[in-house]
C-alpha cells in the first residue's frame, strides 16, 4: 500500500520547500519530492551562488580602489577556481540548510522523479525504481529552466547557460551574453568587473527591459563607463563555432550585420517552465506557452493540484515562488483572510554593479494605464553616506497616483538598493500614501534617506538638492 | 428620554440570567470600564462593564432578580449630552478573542480611562451580542492610509465598508469594491445613523435587509470541523450586499417568451461562414444576436431603457448593456456601450475582449458601472428557462435559456423547430406588464426574423 500524505509538494526549490514548512506547521502530513538537490534552481544554481560570485567581482572592484580609501598592495591576483569554489561552498550549505529544515519541521524528504498517477497519486521514480504515495493535495512547483534558442542551443563547452557559467574552468577573454534582463545582466556585469571584454546584445531597444527607462539608460551609461560593449535592438542571426572561439552573426534593427568572435557565449534569453514528464495531460491540467494555467489561487481547475512559481509564470522570482508557497498551504489549511498575491507589490532586484531594484509601475507604465502622476527624483550624488561610502552613482525614483497618492511604483539603482527596496515593498502593502511616507523618520546618516528624499521631490520639497 | 442598560446575553445561548449584584448605585457616575454588575449564569458568574460616561439614572431591575430576559432592560443611564446611546450603553466584561490592546482602548469614548476588561481564564468566553455589534459600528476604523484616502475623494463612508485586511483593516481593494457595488455615500450614511441605534442593521451583515428580517447565522447550526469555512472575498460581499437589496428593494415580476430562432440560426451559420480566415476574423454567438436584438428593442422602447429615482423616471439615450460574465468563482457584468450603433461583429469582437479581462481581473470600474439593461445567459449549461435578479440602477435583465429542438406546433401539425426561451425580469416602479410585454413582441420579431432590425 502506498503511503498518504495530507499534502505532497512536487520540487523543492523556494517555492516548494516553503510551501513544506508552512503545510507543517500548520498541522498537515508532508512531503517534497526533489530530483536533484534539496532548494532547486535557486540555492543550487541560481540566486545564492551568483550572489557568492558577484560579491567576489565586487571585491576584485574594490580592491582596485585601495589607493582612495588610503591602502596601498601590489601583485592583485585571483584565483578563479577558488572563486568558483566558495560559490558552491555557500549554495552546498545552503541546501543542508533545507533539508535540516525539513528535519525539523517532520517533513518527508522523497529522493526522484514525480510523476502525477490520478488526481490524488504520484509515482517516483528514483534508479528505476518506482514508488507509489497518494496525498489529498499536490503542489507542483517544479520550476522552469533556460529557454532553448534554435541555434543558440548551449553545449555546456563554447555556448553557455546560466548553470555552466557559474563553473567556469577557465577565464574567457571575450564573452558574449545574450539576453540583459536580470540574468544576462548579473553574468556580464561579474565578467566585466574581473577583466573580460564583455558584449550584450538585447532585442529590445534598451537593457533591462523591464525596468523603469531612466534606470535602463542610467545603467547602460555606467556598464559602457565600465568598458562594457551594448548593442540594444539587435539579434543574434547565426553563431558559428570554432575549436576554442565562437563567430556571431549580429544583425540591428536597421537590417545591418556585423560579427563578432568571442572565447564564449551566455544565453539568457529567458526561462521555459518544467512541464514535461509529471502527466499534466493526463491529469486535465492545462498548459499554456510552457507554464501551467492557474488561478490567482494556484488552483490548476483540477481539484486539490495546486501549482506554484516558474512553473506557473512570471515574474520568476524566488520570493513570488515562496509566497505562493504560503497562500497554497495556507488555503489548503482553510486559514481564514488568506489573500491572492498582488503581482504589483513583488519587487525585483538585479545584483548588478551598480545594483538594480524596483517595485510596481514604471512611470511610462502608469502613463499608458492614464494615472495622473507626479514622480519624484533624487541622486546618490546628494547623499551623505553614498559619498562617505564612495558610492555616489545613481538614484531613487519613485511614481505616486497625484489624486490619491497612492505609491504607484519605485526604481532605484545604485548601491545596495537590493537592500532598500523593501521598504518601498512595506509602503505599498500598507498602502502607505506620499504624505505617510513624508512623515516618515529616516536615519542619518543611510543611503535609505534617497528613498525620503525621493518622496519629497514627489512634491517638488526635496531637502538635499 | 435616557438611554437603557441591557441585560447582557453572556453566551449566544443565554435567554436569561440573575443580576446577581448591583456595583453601582442611583446617582454614580460611571465611565467606560467601571464594573456595573455581576451577572449569574448556570454556569458562571460575571461582571458587566460600563462602555459608556454617564449618571445612572433608575436602577430598574433589582439585586438578586432572576430569570432576568436578555436585552431586558436593567437601569437607565442619563449621559452628558443626553444622546441616545442606546444599547450601546454596557457591555459584557470578558470577551472571546480580545481584540489588540490599542483597539479595545481606542474603541471607548474615554481611552485615558477606559481598561480592557480582565477574563479570568475559569470563566467561559462570551460572544458579543447585538449590543456589542451595534457599537462596533461607532468604534474607530481601522483603514489604510491610501484606503481612507480614495473613500474621503469619493465621498464613501469607511465605517460601512468590511476590510478583508489583517484583522479586518480596510485596504484600497475593499473600498474600490465598495465603490463598485454603490457603495453609501457619506451623506446618506449619516442620515441613517442619526436613527436610533437600534434601526441600524447589523454592521458585519452584508445586506441590506432591514433590521429584524436578519437572517441567523448558519455557523451555530453545525458542529467545528464538520464544514469548510470558505471566507467571503469583497466580490462575494458585494454579490450578497448588491443583490439582496435588489431582490428586497425592487419590485420583480416576470414575462417568459418562446422564440422560434430557426432563421435566426441559418443567418449565424451564412455569416460566420463568410468570416475572412486570417485577419478580422469572426466568430458570431446566438448571444451577439441576442444583444444585437435587445439594441434596437431598447431604442424602440426606450420606456424599458430606464432608471428608476424617486423624483423621476431617467430614460437613457443609449442601449449600454451589461453581459453577466461567470469568472467562476463569482460574476461580473461588463457593459457593451452604444449596442445600438454597433455591428455584430463589433459587438461580438468586444464581448470577447471584456470576458477575456474580466477573468483576467482587469476591468476598468468604468466598464463594469453603470449600464442600462443586462443580460444572463445559461444556455450553454442546457438552462432551458430561468429568472435573473435585477441588477439596480437597470429596470429590467433578460435571462436567455438554451436554443433546443423542440415539438411545436404549427398549423395544427406537430413539427421541429429551434426554440429557445427568454425571461425578462422587471422592475414594477418603471415598466407596467404590457409595456415589458410590448418589448418583448419586438424582441422576439427580431430574434425569429434578424433581418427585421434592418427595417
Amino acid at each position: 500500500m502506498s503511503e498518504s500524505f495530507d499534502v505532497i509538494v512536487i520540487g523543492s526549490g523556494p517555492g516548494g520547500y516553503v510551501c513544506a514548512i508552512r503545510c507543517a506547521q500548520l498541522g498537515m502530513k508532508t512531503a517534497i519530492v526533489e530530483r536533484e538537490n534539496l532548494g532547486g534552481i535557486c540555492l543550487n544554481w541560481g540566486c545564492i551562488p551568483t550572489k557568492a560570485l558577484l560579491r567576489s567581482s565586487e571585491i576584485w572592484h574594490l580592491v582596485h580602489r585601495l589607493n582612495e580609501f588610503g591602502f596601498s598592495a601590489s601583485d592583485l591576483k585571483f584565483d578563479l577556481a577558488k572563486i568558483v569554489e566558495r560559490s558552491r561552498k555557500v549554495a552546498g550549505q545552503l541546501s543542508n540548510g533545507v533539508r535540516t529544515l525539513m528535519r525539523k519541521n517532520k517533513i518527508t524528504v522523497i529522493d526522484g522523479s514525480a510523476k502525477l498517477t490520478g488526481k490524488k497519486g504520484i509515482a517516483v521514480t528514483k534508479d528505476g525504481k518506482t514508488s507509489a504515495y497518494d496525498a489529498k493535495n499536490l503542489v507542483l512547483a517544479t520550476g522552469a529552466r533556460a529557454r532553448e534558442f534554435k541555434g543558440l542551443e548551449a553545449d555546456g563547452k563554447l555556448i553557455w547557460t546560466y548553470r555552466h557559467a557559474m563553473l567556469p574552468k577557465a577565464f574567457p577573454r571575450s564573452l558574449l551574453v545574450v539576453g540583459s534582463g536580470a540574468i544576462g545582466i548579473e553574468f556580464a556585469s561579474f565578467y566585466r568587473t574581473l577583466g573580460v571584454e564583455v558584449t550584450v546584445v538585447e532585442l529590445l531597444d534598451r537593457i533591462l527591459p523591464v525596468e523603469d527607462e531612466e534606470v535602463s539608460a542610467f545603467a547602460d551609461k555606467a556598464f559602457r563607463k565600465q568598458g562594457m560593449t551594448i548593442r540594444t535592438a539587435t539579434t543574434v542571426e547565426k553563431l558559428t563555432k570554432s575549436d576554442n572561439s565562437v563567430t556571431a552573426v549580429l544583425k540591428a534593427k536597421d537590417g545591418s550585420t556585423s560579427t563578432i568572435t568571442v572565447d564564449r557565449v551566455i544565453v539568457a534569453v529567458g526561462i521555459v517552465g518544467n512541464v514535461e514528464d509529471i502527466g499534466l495531460e493526463q491529469a486535465g491540467i492545462r498548459v499554456e506557452r510552457t507554464h501551467v494555467v492557474v488561478n490567482e489561487w494556484c488552483e490548476t481547475g483540477v481539484a486539490g493540484i495546486f501549482a506554484i512559481g516558474d512553473l506557473v509564470g512570471p515574474p520568476w522570482l524566488a520570493h513570488k515562488a515562496m509566497h505562493e508557497g504560503v497562500i497554497v498551504a495556507e488555503r489548503i489549511a482553510g486559514v481564514t483572510g488568506v489573500h491572492p498575491l498582488d503581482t504589483s507589490n513583488i519587487p525585483g532586484c538585479t545584483y548588478c554593479w551598480p545594483q538594480v531594484a524596483s517595485i510596481g509601475l514604471t512611470e511610462a507604465r502608469a502613463k499608458e494605464l492614464g494615472r495622473k502622476i507626479k514622480v519624484g527624483k533624487f541622486p546618490a550624488i546628494g547623499n551623505g553616506k553614498a559619498i562617505a561610502l564612495g558610492e555616489a552613482e545613481g538614484f531613487v525614483k519613485t511614481v505616486f497616483d497625484t489624486e490619491t497618492g497612492e505609491l504607484l511604483g519605485a526604481h532605484m539603482i545604485g548601491a545596495e538598493v537590493t537592500e532598500l527596496i523593501q521598504g518601498f515593498s512595506i509602503a505599498r502593502a500598507l498602502e502607505a500614501t506620499e504624505a505617510d511616507l513624508q512623515h516618515v523618520v529616516f536615519p542619518h546618516p543611510t543611503l535609505s534617506e534617497m528613498m525620503h528624499e525621493s518622496v519629497l521631490a514627489a512634491d517638488g520639497r526635496p531637502l538635499h538638492i | 428620554m435616557p438611554p437603557d442598560i441591557l441585560m447582557p446575553a453572556l453566551s449566544p445561548t443565554m435567554e436569561e440570567g440573575k443580576l446577581a449584584k448591583w456595583h453601582v448605585k442611583e446617582g454614580d457616575t460611571v465611565k467606560p470600564g467601571d464594573i456595573l454588575a455581576e451577572i449569574e449564569t448556570d454556569k458562571a458568574t460575571m461582571e458587566y462593564e460600563a462602555v459608556d460616561e454617564g449618571k445612572i439614572g433608575k436602577l430598574l431591575v433589582p439585586e438578586g432578580t432572576e430569570g432576568v430576559k436578555v436585552n431586558s432592560p436593567i437601569a437607565r443611564l442619563i449621559t452628558e449630552n443626553g444622546n441616545d446611546t442606546g444599547a450601546q450603553a454596557a457591555k459584557p466584561g470578558p470577551r472571546p478573542a480580545p481584540p489588540p490592546p490599542d483597539q479595545t482602548a481606542k474603541s471607548a469614548p474615554a481611552p485615558s480611562q477606559a481598561k480592557p476588561a480582565s477574563a479570568p481564564p475559569s470563566k467561559p468566553a462570551v460572544k458579543s451580542g447585538n449590543g456589542a455589534s451595534a457599537q462596533d459600528a461607532e468604534a474607530r476604523v481601522f483603514a489604510s492610509p491610501l484606503a481612507k484616502r480614495i473613500a474621503e475623494g469619493k465621498g464613501i463612508d469607511l465605517s460601512r465598508i468590511s476590510g478583508s485586511g489583517p484583522r479586518g483593516r480596510i485596504i484600497k481593494a475593499d473600498v474600490e469594491a465598495a465603490i463598485a457595488a454603490g457603495a453609501p455615500e457619506k451623506q446618506a450614511a449619516e442620515a441613517r445613523s442619526t436613527r436610533p441605534a437600534a434601526a441600524l442593521p447589523v454592521s458585519e451583515a452584508p445586506s441590506a435587509a432591514p433590521a429584524g428580517l436578519a437572517l441567523p447565522d448558519a455557523t451555530r447550526f453545525y458542529q467545528d470541523g464538520e464544514f469548510e469555512a470558505v471566507p467571503n472575498d469583497s466580490m462575494r460581499k458585494s454579490i450578497a450586499r448588491r443583490l439582496t437589496s435588489a431582490k428586497a428593494l425592487v419590485p420583480h415580476y416576470y414575462l417568459t417568451i418562446e422564440c422560434d430562432i430557426g432563421a435566426l440560426l441559418q443567418a449565424r451559420a451564412r455569416l460566420n461562414e463568410r468570416s475572412p480566415k486570417a485577419d478580422g476574423a469572426y466568430k458570431l454567438s446566438v448571444n451577439d444576436f441576442v444583444v444585437k436584438a435587445a439594441a434596437q428593442a431598447l431604442i424602440k422602447h426606450p420606456e424599458v431603457n430606464a432608471s428608476w429615482t424617486d423624483a423621476a423616471i431617467l430614460r437613457h439615450k443609449h442601449a449600454d448593456i451589461g453581459i453577466a460574465v461567470d469568472l467562476n468563482p463569482g460574476l461580473i457584468t461588463p457593459i457593451l456601450f452604444h449596442a445600438e450603433t454597433k455591428g455584430l461583429i463589433e459587438l461580438s469582437g468586444e464581448m470577447k475582449n471584456l470576458a477575456e479581462r474580466a477573468r483576467a481581473k482587469k476591468l476598468k470600474p468604468q466598464e463594469y458601472e453603470g449600464g442600462s439593461f443586462a443580460i444572463s445567459n445559461l444556455g450553454m449549461f442546457g438552462i432551458r428557462e430561468f429568472t435573473a435578479i435585477i441588477n439596480p440602477p437597470h429596470s429590467a435583465i433578460l435571462a436567455i435559456g438554451s436554443a433546443e429542438e423542440r415539438a411545436v406546433v404549427r398549423d395544427g401539425k406537430i413539427t421541429a423547430a429551434s426554440m429557445m426561451s427568454v425571461t425578462m425580469s422587471c422592475d414594477h416602479r418603471v415598466i407596467d406588464g404590457a409595456v415589458g410585454a410590448r418589448f418583448l413582441q419586438t424582441l422576439r420579431a427580431y430574434l425569429e426574423e434578424p433581418a427585421a432590425m434592418l427595417l
